[in-house]
């Protein structure tokens, strides 16, 4: 054989030999990932670190979610897609992905939850008898989904005694499931599931729904222009003040609403009108400072205060409704606390444009009730 | 290399939202399938991992569809299969950065990617823009929902984008900040950002004499992607929410409104010339379609109206059935619907609209169908399909 055909076959050789994954040092990687920022910012330098990390082996792929923890949202779908790249690799090639380095991430409730749902996935696709007993674990997870598909093995678990007739050992499993649910689906499923026993679930109480507040309006708000105005509920409040308003003085209203998950129609409490505003108002009680959620939805233009300081506006009127609509993290303080809303309506003419309310409740980072006393 | 695959597939692709040319008019002859009720016709059809209104793109060989998932479609999917066999070839996922809330017909994955034949801009109502070259590896990703949380609106922000040589133009009409902006293919950085009238619109820009038209809710603006400067307006008679998006043909423009009316632009600066306006030519919520001087719209009903494009005049109408939110194409002389129920009606065009037949694939369809080498594709919330030769 010539000689150079020889150095060519060598070549060849070594090139297929060469393998496409090697344990790259993802740590720099990483970093110049979680660098980039809004307005493309670092994309250039991400975009080739972005392919030096799909090349990583499938046993770092523990490593490469961690870098998830913290990351910006920007940031995280760099790293997102470039872990998901890596386990596609291997997947592809057959290889193993690292199952048990992955369950042990995965168990370490510090690192970023949709991280761990990553691994969650990656683990009950190499092995689908795993995901049983990883989610029997998981009915109190950060992570939602997590959390979710926790919720709906124990639902299925309780429904299968009660379908042979094992009322008393499903019950407990309703309970449990019930503890720690934050779905609202599976909140009402629930609630359901416990009456036959007896059992009456208050869905809004659950959820951390506020139903008693103190309502006044209308103020106006021709041509949306009430929504900057300062009306005198957000310089003070005053149970028993007067103001001018709309149509003449108004004052401060009690009000409890009876909706399933603490709606308040302000249509129905005052009069079905546009151009209008009404405040709200909750004054509760905790024992100690803390952090939450006050999670609002409403189909009007909106601002709230917490304690005096503005914690959230939108001017959107009719821009839908969804379940824990806008979200507010916050800061509760010892003893008193009081919510003030202000829920605009504009004057917009289709039928689909009277709506005028708010839900509001106040709960855990896992949307669960946060205890308040009036 | 993969430019030059890429590059000798290019007069097949199907690039973006109604096709490489932004026409819904494909030039493909004589393969297309008419009847999809048997697997006679079916190459292949995959299971989709999540939701999506958005039309698959065919790039190089390459379908690529967008999909969202999750409890509130935060998760933002991007896959890309072969065209000879169906095959995976990679999946990409992201995370929604900006609002998730849409109508519960449309999905977060709504907007048609595009491509430029080397890359693909993936859009999703969240107004998070991906770029990914043909191999799936991100080259940038941007966070319009990010950076400007107040540009949503409740039904889906469904415009497509647009590609004009290197620059991605993305219309973000919302009734909280709106703006149009174009995005530089190679870098993902933007070039120019204009503010726009807050309102609501569901139009795609549309691809005119190198200009990019955009509808809003009290004009038509053709605006130089270059550096968005306005070269004409044309203001409505009546205040509209655009859903369907504008076509054109050689030198007419047919925007449709609470009336379709056709335009001729002249120099720049001026206002565009009207040539006709007609109600009985209105489209529901699917784009027209201009072919040989003959205009096609999908009106409410269910009813496809054939108009001369040249007076406006209707020539034939054919009631189909179900509701269409898919803007249909055209191949072959004949114009493929597809109904929101997944009935495939296929319509041959002549002097009188015929119905060559029609097919059930699944129910829950808002997706415009691509037709590129001999084969039509569609997807719903479940599948994708591709009928024709495999």
């Amino acid at each position: 054989m010539p000689r150079f055909i020889q150095a060519l076959l060598t070549v060849v050789v070594t090139l297929l030999l060469i393998p496409s994954a090697w344990a790259v040092e993802v740590g720099d990687l990483l970093k110049t990932l979680q660098a980039v920022g809004p307005q493309s910012a670092g994309s250039g330098a991400a975009a080739a670190a972005w392919k030096e990390l799909t090349r990583a082996e499938a046993a770092q792929l523990p490593t490469i979610l961690a870098g998830l923890d913290g990351a910006n949202p920007l940031a995280a779908n760099w790293i997102r897609s470039a872990a998901g790249a890596v386990a596609e690799q291997a997947t592809q090639k057959h290889e193993p992905l690292p199952v048990a380095e992955l369950e042990k991430f995965l168990a370490d409730r510090r690192h970023a939850a949709g991280a761990r749902r990553i691994a969650y996935e990656w683990i009950v696709e190499a092995d689908p008898k795993k995901s049983k007993p990883l989610l029997a674990g998981m009915l109190d997870d950060p992570s939602l989904e997590l959390r979710h598909d926790a919720v709906a093995q124990k639902i299925g678990e309780a429904d299968a005694l009660l379908h042979k007739g094992q009322k008393d050992r499903a019950l407990p499993l309703f309970r449990e499931a019930l503890a720690t649910a934050n779905d609202l689906e599976q909140v009402r499923l629930l609630a359901g599931r416990l009456k036959p026993f007896g059992e009456t679930i208050d869905v809004a109480r659950h959820l951390g729904f506020v139903l008693r507040w103190k309502l006044i309006g209308p103020f106006d708000n021709t041509a949306i222009k009430g929504f900057a105005a300062v009306y005198p509920p957000e310089q003070k409040i005053e149970p028993a003040g007067s103001y001018p308003a709309k149509h003449g003085p108004v004052k401060w209203i009690d009000h409890t609403t009876t909706d399933e998950l603490g709606k308040v129609d302000l249509n129905g409490v005052f009069a079905e009108e546009k151009a209008v505003i009404a405040y709200a108002t909750y004054e509760f009680r905790v024992a100690k400072h803390r952090t939450a959620d006050l999670r609002m939805n409403t189909a009007n233009a909106a601002k709230v205060w917490l304690n005096g300081k503005l914690v959230h506006e939108h001017a959107f009127y009719h821009d839908g409704l969804a379940f824990d609509q806008y979200v507010m993290p916050c800061s509760l303080r010892p003893g008193k606390n009081v919510i003030l809303l202000k829920v605009c309506q504009n004057e917009q003419t289709d039928p689909w444009a009277k709506l005028w309310d708010f839900q509001l409740r106040i709960c855990d980072k896992n949307g669960l009730a946060v205890p308040v006393e009036p | 290399m993969l430019v030059a695959v890429a590059a000798a597939f290019a007069g097949a692709d199907w690039r973006q939202f109604r096709g490489s040319e932004n026409t819904g008019v494909s030039a493909e002859k004589n393969h297309l399938p008419v009847s999809f009720a048997t697997n006679h016709d079916l190459a292949w059809k995959v299971p989709l991992p999540g939701r999506g209104a958005s039309s698959p793109i065919v790039v190089g060989g390459r379908v690529v569809v967008t999909c969202s998932s999750g409890a509130r479609q935060e998760r933002l999917h991007l896959l890309c299969f072969a065209a000879a066999d169906g095959k995976c070839l990679w999946h990409r996922e992201f995370w929604a950065t900006g609002n998730t809330l849409t109508h519960e017909i449309t999905a977060v994955a709504i907007p048609t990617p595009a491509s430029d034949g080397r890359r693909i801009f993936a859009f999703y109502s969240s107004n998070d823009l991906a770029c990914v070259d043909l191999d799936g590896n991100l080259l940038w990703y941007r966070g319009l929902g990010y950076e400007h949380p107040s540009t949503r609106n409740a039904v889906g922000m469904s415009s497509s984008p647009l590609v004009v040589d290197d620059t991605v133009i993305v219309q973000l009409d919302s009734p909280g900040q709106a703006l149009v902006a174009a995005i530089d293919a190679g870098s993902g950085a933007t070039r120019w950002q204009i503010g726009r009238q807050a309102n609501a619109a569901f139009s795609s820009p549309t691809l005119f004499g190198g200009y990019a038209l955009l509808q809003g809710k009290t004009s038509l603006v053709a605006l130089d992607p270059r550096g968005g400067q306005v070269r004409w307006k044309y203001d409505y008679d009546v205040p509209y929410q655009p859903v369907a998006s504008t076509a054109t043909w050689h030198d007419t423009v047919f925007v449709p409104g609470m009336k379709l009316s056709a335009l001729r632009p002249g120099a720049v600066g001026a206002e565009p010339k009207l040539l006709w306006t007609e109600t009985r030519l209105r489209p529901d919520f699917a784009s027209p379609i201009v072919h040989d001087g003959r205009i096609y719209v999908l009106k409410g009903g269910g009813v496809l109206a054939c108009g001369d494009a040249a007076t406006g005049r209707t020539q034939w109408q054919l009631r189909l059935k179900g509701a269409f939110w898919a803007s249909p194409v055209l191949a072959d002389g004949r114009l493929y619907c597809v109904s929101r129920e997944g009935l495939v009606q296929v319509v041959q065009l002549g002097k009188q609209g015929k119905l060559l037949a029609t097919s059930q694939i699944d129910d829950g369809i808002s997706a415009s169908p691509a037709v590129a080498q001999g084969a039509v594709y569609f997807r719903s919330d479940r599948h994708l399909w591709k009928m024709g030769k495999p």
